[in-house]
């Protein structure tokens, strides 16, 4: 069936299947910064904004996206280069696979908290995985990044 | 050392942290078939028939492949050099399922939708076999697991194919009964390690097609593509020279990709229909159709005097393979290798056991290879010593350790009557420096925090070695391109930990210009020179120094250009990076570009400028590992918190700090996930139930508090700018450290990982009985 959404922007109009999660059908037109780590809504690899909102696409129909708007990382790639950076000048990049579903966390998180603790950091996190970083390297650039001292 | 030892942020960051398309999925763009494979729902059955006519017939389908349609040449999946020594058991399908998600048919369709539900049309009767699901009942079991008799072994590895062995190991120095004879004090326990799930980010997956010449090209993310190459040729019965390799950036492989799980399946569909395949495991084929960690039953026995001299260590192993014996001698033997050398007092050592096959997910490669699960039990025996004698165990280790200089018979290297020499350990220096970071004097063995809570510290060492000696090959070359800058060309594959940043930065050290210079290419084994790949904590040292002899190569070859150019002997001229200038005239010099640009002219009478080096060591030289849990434990609960972590490491020089800093935080987060959360758990019918995210319970963000990582570098003669490994020995500690802190604070020693609540409020309940 058809859909309308707005992706990064601009309208587009979408062929997806009744059953098809939204992280393929957003693969399928060529978003290829969404991945997929899981299938169970656990590792946020697949995290995207639905009308600004961090939503796990793999566990979204994308029928339920028409008319909503939808944001990746390709959207907002100054904003995500300016993190990137410290998390790079940190050396708390690995293999980088669960990057885009976490800065499209932190930024959303940028949004939401005003002056966050470590504590409030980690928990806002928790459902982004890595098993490269150990965590704490990225722990230390998002706080960089947010300004807690 | 102007670049080396520098934290260098990593070459490829920027792009794979903004999203960039650079991993095998991104790079699909054309209409590929897509594959997926019908599992076995049995642990241990024999195909009697498989009807696939009404699957084939469906609109959409390309092809539908069963047991009778792949050769019947047995093969490993193992990424190792060749002859491996790793069992040819596998058939790319057989007729016999050996565990429950074991590969029954290959089904290949324009969508993912067409090929599940022509999957669904298929058509299997079983004859079910018993299963042999518990290990330990594998010898001797009834059921013979690999009743082919076309299964091949490159070499003697102990198998037993009859009576479900794999392969059997013994390594042994001294007299044992005459060690043990005199030692009044013994510890003897029995130790269980389970098997662990690699949970790299991005799954197992492959892309595949043919080329404008009819090769068959394989798009892969691996950590070895030369084995791939090999691997793949061999198991479809096609000349290697018609199979070519390329590796993109890669999601993580922790071992889990240095078996080729998944090439062969859109290979042999591209192969029948000539078109375009790519198969993508999802997490569920991850984590219950790959490989794991060999889970493993390590029986100690430890013989000492009063005073905590170490008189014998004889340990006896059983490792579980599962369904095929992928690294099953290796990683039992490694189990062996890298734990006995550490107590260099005792007068005897011995180390045996087996790896069995059962009917369960088969076991691989994965970060600590064997020495994780040996460590476990040897340093848990240590601990146990040091209770028993009342000793500090920081003082039992300070008392037998092996040091600097010293020599030992297990270490590699060694040669029959002469043992090998360590030329570089700083770990006497690493528990001090652990000691003072976790406050070990004021905090050990524990205090009472509250009525129900105790907080205690335990601690553990380990080694682990850079490279297989003799074994591991790697090549480079760097190529001084027409416009000044130079191309460095690798074969070990860079999968995240940022070795093709480090191996950059020995190029531009050698070549004493900054890191911009630098072109770096992805592995195509078509272009790139040999590698055996990124296993075994290798690249660093086995890769770097060939590095180093590449640059010195090319080095020589821009001096003998120089000498032309400038008309002066090579000894009057002075490498300097971007020029070279003559000694005493510092006006008379040509520069890179001019260099460059003079090879490029001169109509075929130039040279063009490659240089090239190989390196192989002879040794492995071991990077060590203090490592240090403080705990505190709910004693009505069980439940125990991972307080801080301390891991003091000697990894030789240190290439890039940062990176190395990283590398250790994440090594030793899986460590403490494998000490505390991680089990491979199946049900009694042999399904797993933990293959999920939402069961797998890896750690996540607030499972770690504090980790500490300091470094007391030593300089390893034999590596690359004092460089050792520092991959693998990062996962070896938390489990033992964190068992021996649980077992301060609760006076339950943890036998069988992981250490659960559960287990530590049972044992205490024990206890108290």
């Amino acid at each position: 069936m058809k859909i309308n959404v707005t992706v990064n922007d601009e309208q587009l109009e979408m062929e997806v299947g009744y059953d098809e999660f939204l992280v393929e059908a957003l693969r399928r037109y060529g978003f290829n910064s969404v991945k997929r780590g899981c299938d169970t809504g656990c590792c946020g690899l697949c995290t995207i904004w639905i009308n600004d909102q961090p939503t796990l696409s793999c566990s979204s129909l994308a029928v339920r996206a028409n008319n909503q708007k939808i944001t990746t990382i390709e959207g907002l790639q100054e904003e995500a280069t300016d993190f990137a950076k410290v998390l790079v000048k940190e050396g708390a990049e690995q293999c980088g696979f669960c990057s885009p579903g976490f800065i499209m966390t932190i930024l959303a998180m940028k949004r939401e908290l005003k002056n966050p603790t470590e504590e409030e950091i980690i928990h806002y996190l928790t459902g982004n995985l890595c098993r490269c970083t150990g965590y704490l390297g990225q722990l230390r650039a998002v706080k960089k990044y947010m300004g807690v001292v | 050392m102007k670049i080396v030892n520098q934290s260098i942020t990593k070459i490829d960051g920027m792009d794979i942290a903004t999203g960039k398309p650079v991993y095998t999925d991104d790079l699909v763009n054309v209409k590929a078939l897509v594959v997926k494979i019908l599992r076995s729902p049995h642990a241990f059955a024999k195909i009697k028939s498989i009807d696939v006519e009404k699957a084939k017939k469906r609109s959409g389908v390309a092809c539908v492949l069963t047991h009778q349609d792949v050769p019947n040449q047995r093969f490993t999946m193992a990424g190792q050099s060749y002859p491996e020594p790793s069992p040819y058991d596998r058939l790319v399908l057989d007729e016999y399922v050996r565990y429950v998600g074991d590969e029954v048919a290959i089904i290949a369709a324009v969508d993912e939708r067409t090929a599940i539900e022509a999957m669904k049309m298929i058509k299997v009767e079983y004859e079910i076999l018993e299963p042999v699901l518990n290990f330990e009942e594998a010898i001797g079991h009834p059921s013979v697991i690999h009743p082919e008799e076309n299964l091949e072994v490159n070499f003697d590895i102990g198998m037993k194919r009859e009576k479900n062995i794999a392969a059997t190991v013994l390594i042994e120095n001294g007299d044992m009964e005459e060690a043990l004879k005199n030692s009044p004090v013994i510890v003897e326990e029995t130790y269980y390690t389970q098997a662990q799930a690699h949970g790299m980010m991005e799954t197992q997956r492959a892309f595949t097609y043919l080329d404008v010449s009819g090769r068959l090209t394989i798009v892969t993310s691996t950590q070895i593509p030369f084995h791939v190459r090999r691997i793949v040729a061999n198991a479809l019965e096609i000349p290697k020279s018609k199979v070519r390799v390329i590796k993109p950036k890669i999601g993580g492989g922790f071992g889990g990709k240095q078996n080729a799980s998944v090439e062969v399946f859109p290979a042999i569909v591209t192969l029948k229909t000539g078109k375009p395949a790519k198969i993508i495991y999802d997490r569920k084929e991850n984590l219950g159709c790959t490989s794991s960690r060999h889970a493993m039953k390590i029986k100690v026995k430890l013989g000492a005097d009063h005073e905590g001299n170490i008189k014998a260590v004889d340990m006896e192993a059983l490792s579980d393979t599962g369904a095929y014996g992928e690294h099953a001698s290796t990683v039992l033997g490694v189990a062996g290798y890298k734990t006995l050398p550490l107590y260099n007092t005792a007068k005897a050592v011995r180390y045996s056991g087996e790896a069995v096959y059962t009917n369960k997910m088969p076991a691989g490669a994965l970060r600590g290879y064997g020495v994780t699960q040996g460590i476990f039990a040897l340093e848990s025996a240590i601990n146990q010593l040091a209770d028993q004698l009342n000793m500090d165990p920081a003082e039992v280790r300070e008392k037998n350790l092996i040091k600097q200089g010293e020599t030992n018979p297990i270490l590699s290297g060694s040669k029959a009557g002469e043992p090998g020499k360590l030329d570089s350990c700083t770990l006497d220096r690493c528990i001090e420096k652990g000691k003072e970071l976790i406050g070990w004097k004021e905090k050990y063995p524990s205090q009472r925090v509250s009525d129900t809570k105790v907080r205690a510290v335990g601690m553990a060492i380990t080694m682990q070695g850079s490279g297989i000696a003799g074994i591991d090959t790697a090549a480079v070359t760097i190529k001084l391109n027409d416009d000044g800058l130079y191309s460095l060309l690798i074969g070990a594959t860079e999968m995240g930990m940022g070795s093709d940043t480090i191996l950059t930065q020995m190029a531009a050290e050698t070549l004493e210009i900054g890191m911009d210079k630098f072109i770096v290419h992805g592995i195509d084994t078509d272009l790139s020179p040999y590698d055996t790949g990124s296993y075994a904590s290798s690249t660093t040292y086995v890769t770097g120094n060939a590095v180093i002899k590449a640059a010195e190569d090319l080095k020589g070859k821009m001096m003998r250009q120089a000498s032309g150019m400038l008309g002066v002997p090579l000894k009057g001229l002075r490498f300097k990076g971007d020029t070279i200038g003559v000694i005493n005239h510092p006006d008379k010099q040509v520069s890179l570009n001019e260099i460059a640009a003079d090879v490029g002219a001169g109509e075929g009478k130039q040279e063009q400028l490659m240089g090239s080096g190989t390196f192989g060591g002879d040794k492995s030289p071991p990077p060590f590992i203090a490592g240090f849990a403080e705990v505190e434990v709910d004693l009505e609960t069980g439940k125990i918190v991972l307080i801080d972590y301390v891991a003091v490491i000697d990894c030789g020089t240190v290439i890039n700090p940062n990176l190395a800093r990283i590398q250790a935080e994440g090594g030793l987060v899986q460590g403490i996930g494998m000490a505390m959360y991680e089990d491979v758990l199946y049900d009694k019918a042999g399904r797993m139930m933990t293959n999920s995210f939402m069961q797998y319970k890896i750690p996540c963000r607030k499972d770690i508090n504090k980790i500490t990582v300091a470094f007391e570098p030593s300089y390893e003669p034999t590596g690359p700018f004092g460089a050792k490994s520092i991959g693998e020995v990062v996962i070896n500690t938390p489990p033992p450290a964190i068992a021996h802190a649980v077992f301060n604070a609760t006076g339950v020693y943890v036998r069988n990982l992981p250490i659960t609540p559960e287990k530590v409020v049972k044992g205490m309940m024990e206890s108290s009985k």
